[in-house]
């Protein structure tokens, strides 16, 4: 085989799946690993660890903007070299951790970080970084982007990023669509339509595969039908809920709108089984515009929710647990936001969340 | 030096505020790249018109059927040319992490070496699956960018209808909490499963994710198919010179308010040091001198809670493991699903431990497989079928643990039960 068939020939895959962890551990991490005893915390963004066998680790959390180019990825390398024995860590909302084996490491490398623009923070009863989707920087159904909704947010809760002063931790998110790839959180942002798709008739026939994308709909209004001579999808609008199922299957269904694409808040999310079980989050809110480059309605409603729970709730309450106490007339009288007739349940097992009971608050 | 950026009014103002900036970011790439600056172009454009402008379409790696994100653009001007060329295609290839997302800088460089010369130089850490997100190739471009990635150790997730990437939380390598080795088990699972991650063809996508602890960081329960959560069985272990430093800085006050009132099945008191109870399923731990923490191990449900106030004072047992929950979801199609437990508590020390759970996950994936329709995803399948149904299918008994109660309707045909109980009394005695 000559030389250049041999380059022509494609590479074939290693399959080597997830790669090992032990490798990339830092030392200590490695050394007592399975091993530890305890941890506090000795200030906001620090986490300090102490093994069955003695040996202290100390943790240094600070936030990214997670959609990281290349050089910002190596400024918090080099920064890792020359702190962190070249071992850093990601959480599970894009914080990256700097494990330290000294103390006397801490203040220097906290200096450091954030004098190069990374807030430390994010740990025990803090604001965390915001779990976040792609929007329009690289999702192919979004109703809003998705990296500066967070950038707009973070840059106002930033100083509840760096100190622990709420009643628990706080987790938020953020989803460009109703599919919610940010995930349940004590505070949800979210895209929520308000008009049925608009249909390119012209389109429907080469692009969708027909009956997967009426098998899609949550509430069958998607049927088939002849439009203007060509087959295509109708849909019954007195039946859609404009959830979006349909777009992504058969994009000619353009569900997203400049105008009518709302922001929905949710609050209430909890994945911890500590105290009360893991409970979904409820809408609270609705109807908010898209409005970038910054979402200040949106904004305004989450830190109205924010602060009222900073201020009424107890130690240890989540935001749940906190609901749980007051109720959610209180919720609403609280925080200012209007109860309407659009937060009553009425999908399947909806029963469930009417009030079975004469518990009122008054 | 590329070309001359895009005006871009509306991202320059996520430049000003002190959180990190990721238009800096792409700024600073678009110094060197037409294709980023391209990119600011489009997405100043998505801004300005509130509109996405990315297709899906078919882009892959030789060998694998998954794993790369396609986009091409559809923002064309009159002609059906793209306004933005150079970024007419941006696809993501995206690759799993190692457990715990743990680095050396090292990998780090080397990984951003092969992006900045293959692809755009933006990397996500890391995706909602966990994946880390390498954002903008072209299609000429994705497999040398995939070459070299592949060739220092890292492999393409999963997209589409397959097993997808999963997650470990930090675990036993620097948590008192792990209740198993989360990244053995994440390993051992997921590269069982790696011709399902690569070669899409289940009816939909299937998620497992690992968390070492009842605290669930990985969020799995409401995100995973199939969660693998750490527990124990036995009583929670106690030190007492942790609980004692616990009680000298928070009193007697915050001790009734956090720990005690705030566990949901009050199965932990403040009892006078001197009447402590004893028995095999009490714990009890002296908070100073007049003054002990006791807990009834039996009515205990795990939560957590209070082993998070007095971290290391109380910590779990030492007969550790997993609860097994199968289901989560998000939204679409039937409305949100937690996972719900199939099995209540499984080991997870040995190999052999671990093959009993791939077992296991082969078993639901080859139901799922076999019974689930096209995009529907395991909990949706269940709520189809009935737990009973899919719990025959896995071979695994009813138990208690697998509800919040008992069935509240008669709607149901009985007339098994007697054999039922006959069963279950003959594999009692076996």
């Amino acid at each position: 085989m000559s030389q250049a068939q041999v380059q022509d020939k494609p590479r074939r895959a290693i399959e080597s799946g997830v790669p090992d962890n032990q490798q990339y551990l830092h030392p200590l991490l490695k050394k007592n690993y399975g091993n530890w005893r305890y941890h506090d915390r000795p200030r906001p963004g620090v986490l300090h660890h102490v093994a069955h066998g003695g040996d202290e680790v100390w943790s240094v959390r600070a936030g990214t903007q997670r959609q990281m180019d290349v050089h910002t990825v190596r400024k918090l390398c080099d920064i890792a070299d020359q702190y962190a024995d070249g071992y850093v860590r990601f959480t599970i909302r894009s914080n990256i951790e700097f494990m330290l084996a000294k103390q006397e490491r801490v203040a220097p490398l906290i200096e450091t970080l954030e004098r190069q623009g990374f807030p430390v923070g994010g740990t025990g009863n803090s604001v965390s970084m915001i779990a976040h989707t792609q929007g329009w920087l690289h999702c192919d159904i979004p109703g809003t982007d998705a990296s500066g909704v967070v950038k707009a947010l973070m840059d106002e809760l930033y100083q509840e990023f760096k100190r622990e002063e709420m009643p628990n931790r706080v987790h938020l998110s953020t989803s460009c669509c109703e599919i919610n790839c940010g995930g349940q959180a004590d505070i949800a942002i979210i895209i929520q339509h308000t008009k049925p798709p608009k249909i390119n008739h012209d389109l429907v026939a080469n692009v969708c595969e027909r009956p997967a994308v009426v098998a899609r709909c949550p509430v069958a209004a998607i049927r088939p039908a002849l439009v203007n001579g060509k087959p295509s999808l109708e849909v019954d609008e007195k039946k859609c809920i404009c959830c979006g199922a349909c777009y992504p299957p058969c994009p000619p269904m353009q569900i997203n709108d400049p105008v009518y694409s709302k922001f929905a808040v949710w609050v209430g999310g909890k994945n911890s089984n500590a105290r009360a079980k893991p409970t979904f989050m409820k809408m609270v809110a609705s109807g908010l515009p898209n409005n970038p480059p910054r979402w200040p309605e949106v904004s305004e409603i989450v830190k109205k929710i924010l602060y009222t729970y900073k201020e009424d709730a107890r130690a240890w309450e989540r935001l749940s647990d906190w609901v749980d106490r007051i109720g959610w007339p209180r919720f609403f009288e609280k925080t200012g936001l209007p109860f309407t007739k659009y937060l009553i349940d009425d999908w399947r097992g909806a029963r469930a969340s009417l009030n079975a009971s004469t518990h009122i608050r008054f | 030096m590329a070309k001359p950026m895009h005006p871009t009014p509306m991202l320059d103002t996520l430049e000003t505020g002190p959180w990190p900036s990721f238009v800096s970011g792409l700024k600073r790439l678009a110094q060197d790249k037409d294709y980023v600056v391209d990119v600011l172009g489009q997405l100043e454009t998505s801004y300005r018109t509130r509109k996405g402008y990315w297709k899906g379409g078919t882009v892959g790696v030789f060998g694998y059927g998954g794993g790369v994100i396609p986009r091409f653009t559809e923002l064309k001007d009159d002609s059906g040319q793209p306004v933005f060329k150079d970024a007419a295609e941006f696809h993501t290839l995206r690759v799993m992490p190692p457990p715990g997302m743990h680095y050396s800088t090292d990998i780090l460089r080397k990984l951003c070496d092969a992006w900045e010369q293959h692809g755009s130089g933006l990397i996500a850490f890391h995706g909602q699956s966990g994946d880390i997100m390498f954002q903008g190739a072209t299609s000429e471009n994705v497999q040398k960018a995939f070459d070299a990635i592949n060739a220092l150790g890292f492999d393409l997730g999963g997209a589409g209808p397959a097993v997808r990437t999963s997650m470990s939380c930090v675990g036993a390598a620097r948590c008192e909490q792990s209740c198993f080795d989360e990244a053995r088990a994440h390993r051992t699972v997921i590269n069982s499963f790696l011709d399902d991650i690569h070669r899409p063809s289940l009816p939909y996508k299937f998620k497992f994710k690992f968390s070492g602890c009842p605290n669930d960081c990985m969020n799995s329960i409401q995100r995973a198919d199939m969660a693998v959560i750490g527990t124990w069985r036995d009583n929670i272990q106690t030190d007492e010179t942790l609980a004692r430093r616990y009680f000298a800085k928070h009193g007697m006050t915050e001790l009734v308010n956090n720990v005690v009132v705030r566990c949901p099945t009050k199965a932990i008191q403040v009892v006078d040091a001197k009447q402590v109870k004893a028995g095999p399923t009490i714990s009890s731990v002296k908070v100073d001198d007049t003054h002990a923490l006791q807990i009834d191990n039996r009515d205990c449900v795990r939560c957590m809670h209070c082993i998070n106030v007095i971290t290391g004072g109380l910590a779990p047992g030492k007969d550790k493991g997993a609860t097994i929950l199968v289901g989560g979801k998000r939204t679409l199609k039937i409305g949100d699903l937690m996972g719900t437990v199939v099995v209540p508590f499984m080991k997870l020390e040995t190999e052999q431990d671990r093959e009993k759970l791939v077992e296991l996950a082969q078993k639901i994936i080859d139901f799922f497989a076999e019974n689930a329709l096209e995009h529907e995803r395991t909990g949706e399948m269940i709520e189809r079928i009935g737990l009973v149904n899919f719990l025959d299918a896995m071979g695994i008994d009813a138990d208690p643990n697998m509800v919040s109660c008992p069935r509240t309707n008669p709607y149901v045909r009985t007339d098994g039960w007697d054999d039922e109980v006959a069963r279950i009394a003959a594999k009692k005695v076996a």
